[in-house]
């Protein structure tokens, strides 16, 4: 690895977690715009013009806040809480392919910070770890909404983790390979994954949602019952980080499935029209941000579309529906894949 | 239990078929409920640019007339604090001297007239009762302030003032002139009939 | 070079936070500094080139299994003021079993098998397709077996879960 490849790596690292962040900031902001439309209203139109700069003004009343910490709380879990959440959020842009690989002057330069072979696991690691922030920062608080709304957390991602962790087991069947830019180098054209595995990327979805604790899953932070959930105590920038991971983690599982299920920077026809490589990089570069950018407004749509879940029917829903659903997908992916195997068997 | 109008709807609660049981026409379709307001017309008015237009005959904040010599027209004979439902009106009489005929147009004046807005509740039966034509309502909003006490407006805020005085056309048309000449149509006068 | 940095590093930080989740008054606590020695054995296992089973390891242990302890602790309200207090004859029979072990386990370890010589020790064999190859070509029966003593835990589980059986 040579210093140049290093210094490239350091600023394609920083290039990723400022469009992490700038991404997640305007998730703010377009999500309150996206209600509004939907509810026949207009939305932030005061800051800027139609209220483009509505986040720099939430970001400043976020700092400018007064920060309170519980007395009777758990002050070094307490702050801690909301960084790991954030940690978590940001950890899992590492491996995703946000286009081809560039070639400049000889030298090939790949648009993913790193394409490590157990990416998938990584990806579904990191994920698992993200409970951690909820819990601490919910136990810590020393309130019983905001315990309810950590353990509520912490159930809930245990309990979809399951079905996630088999869809993905199914996709991972069909591609061969837990590398995820292997996985998106893989489905040229159209050749997408969501046709070979329709029920796999259905539970998915579903999944990714429960994960990222959006609605119709925001069981842990139900206001209707548990005043704010796990951040009922925390204020200022720290309940801005615990709102701003779930953007991040909301952008990130867009992401995720757009280069899972949607052929990441892949775009059909594309090769036919486009033959220099550095411009199909960045041409790959900007569809995985449209198709990311559809996912993002899926997440809202849904969000101001369904009804929350009872904590039973949430329940029920992961373990007796989507677990032996995608159990199910998995055996038919399997049979699929031994299908000669399976045929020669009864022939002969 | 016997039914007593027709209206009452009976609950089926059938079974569900396999596709309403899988829930995801019924969510997609939803979505695209929703869908649908996205690009729907969206009625918000935006208020410091945007201001709906008022009726002409909005009742807001009260004006104490004057004549069109520039005196008071309002002689504090107490009807306009009689018809207040909300009782919201009070004020003290006092006698003209003389020389200041410009002042106040007839014998006896209001020494100090006060409204208070928090216990008014914009009727216009002042309007109503008033045989002098001194009060009426207008199109200007009461403004939001900080205390109890600045909300009880007095002679300075209500009095209109010589320079600019407000304009009434709209509310105070020949018919409606013509109309307040027959007062048996004035509605607490017709309340005191029937009874 | 840099690698035996690395291990002196995790070691020292595996084994201080080893020493933390014994000696933190909270339970919680012990629980936290755990997961940040499961997270320093994982490094390990990336230093050993075994990035499947340092993945896994995250995922199950830190990730499901510490999850769930944690749960169970915070659910249990554990105080030091209401922690019973343990008699000399506890503490006392805690030590030697405790010693007991630790000796059976050097002797065991004493005795195994041979480690190969660094020069010679592939490095692959922590990738995932020579695990795979690995674990269902030669150890195929008693991966199935350890499969059925997981259904045999959740049909289990689902028998203590039911309220009444009919």
């Amino acid at each position: 690895m040579t210093l140049g490849f290093l210094i490239y790596k350091i600023i394609f690292v920083l290039i990723i977690f400022a469009i992490t962040l700038l991404v997640a900031t305007y998730s703010t902001y377009a999500e309150r715009k996206i209600a509004a439309f939907l509810q026949d209203r207009i939305g932030p139109d005061r800051a800027g013009p139609f209220g483009i700069l509505q986040p720099l003004a939430d970001a400043v009343k976020m700092f400018m806040k007064e920060e309170m910490i519980p007395s009777v709380s758990n002050r070094m879990l307490f702050i801690i809480g909301p960084g790991v959440c954030m940690l978590t959020a940001c950890m899992t842009g590492v491996v995703i392919p946000w286009g081809p690989a560039m070639n400049i002057g000889g030298k090939v330069y790949p648009l993913q910070i790193t394409d490590l072979n157990i990416g998938v696991l990584y990806l579904f690691g990191v994920v698992s770890l993200g409970v951690y922030g909820i819990m601490i920062g919910g136990w810590a608080s020393n309130n019983k909404f905001s315990l309810l709304g950590a353990i509520r957390a912490s159930s809930q991602m245990i309990s979809y983790e399951v079905a996630m962790g088999i869809s993905i087991i199914a996709l991972v069947m069909t591609t061969g390979t837990l590398s995820l830019g292997q996985i998106a180098a893989d489905q040229p054209g159209m050749h997408w994954n969501v046709f070979i595995q329709p029920l796999g990327f259905l539970i998915f979805i579903i999944c990714a949602f429960a994960e990222t604790n959006r609605a119709p899953f925001d069981l842990p932070e139900c206001e209707t019952e548990l005043v704010g959930g796990y951040h009922t105590e925390y204020s200022s920038m720290k309940l801005g980080f615990f709102l701003f991971a779930e953007y991040i983690n909301m952008f990130i599982s867009s992401a995720v499935i757009s280069t899972f299920y949607f052929g990441g920077y892949n775009m059909p026809f594309i090769a036919r029209f486009v033959h220099d490589p550095n411009w199909l990089a960045v041409l790959g570069f900007v569809f995985l941000f449209t198709k990311i950018s559809f996912f993002i407004f899926v997440f809202m749509w849904v969000r101001w579309t369904l009804p929350r879940f009872r904590y039973d029917q949430l329940m029920n829903l992961g373990w007796k529906i989507l677990i032996p659903l995608s159990i199910l997908n998995l055996l038919i992916t399997g049979g699929w894949m031994m299908r000669s195997e399976i045929l020669h068997f009864f022939i002969k | 239990m016997q039914a007593l109008t027709n209206r009452s709807k009976v609950v089926a609660k059938k079974e569900m078929t396999f596709i309403e049981k899988l829930y995801l026409p019924a969510i997609f379709s939803g979505m695209i409920i929703t869908f649908k307001h996205f690009f729907r017309r969206k009625p918000t008015i935006k208020y410091p640019e945007q201001i709906r237009p008022f009726s002409g005959v909005y009742r807001g904040q009260h004006v104490l007339k004057r004549d069109e010599n520039g005196a008071e027209r309002c002689t504090a004979c107490g009807l306009c604090a009689v018809a207040c439902p909300a009782e919201a009106i009070t004020m003290i009489s006092a006698e003209r001297k003389p020389g200041e005929e410009n002042l106040y147009r007839e014998e006896k004046y209001a020494a100090t007239y006060e409204i208070n807005m928090l216990r008014c509740i914009f009727c216009g039966d002042c309007e109503d009762a008033c045989p002098k034509e001194a009060i009426f309502l207008t199109e200007r909003k009461v403004d939001s302030l900080y205390t109890r006490n600045e909300l009880i407006f007095g002679k300075d805020i209500l009095v209109e003032s010589r320079e600019n005085p407000i304009d009434l056309s709209k509310r105070q048309t020949p018919q409606v002139k013509e109309f307040k000449h027959h007062k048996e149509f004035a509605h607490n006068v017709v309340f005191e009939k029937k009874k | 070079m840099i690698t035996t940095y690395l291990f002196y590093l995790l070691a020292f930080l595996s084994i201080m936070f080893g020493l933390m989740v014994v000696f933190a008054k909270n339970p919680v606590h012990s629980v936290l500094y755990l997961v940040i020695t499961f997270f320093t054995i994982a490094g390990q296992y990336v230093l050993l080139n075994a990035q499947f089973l340092a993945a896994v390891h995250i995922i199950v242990y830190a990730g499901a299994i510490m999850v769930l302890f944690l749960f169970v602790i915070m659910l249990l309200n554990l105080n030091k003021e209401t922690e019973p207090h343990k008699s000399l004859w506890l503490k006392l029979s805690a030590t030697i079993a405790s010693g007991l072990l630790l000796v059976v386990l050097v002797g065991s370890l004493k005795n195994a098998g041979t480690i190969p010589h660094p020069a010679n020790f592939n490095t692959n064999i922590g990738l995932i397709e020579n695990l795979g190859k690995t674990l269902f070509n030669d150890f195929l029966l008693p991966f199935e077996v350890s499969s059925i003593l997981l259904l045999a835990a959740m049909v289990g589980a689902v028998m203590l879960g039911k309220k009444s059986i009919k």
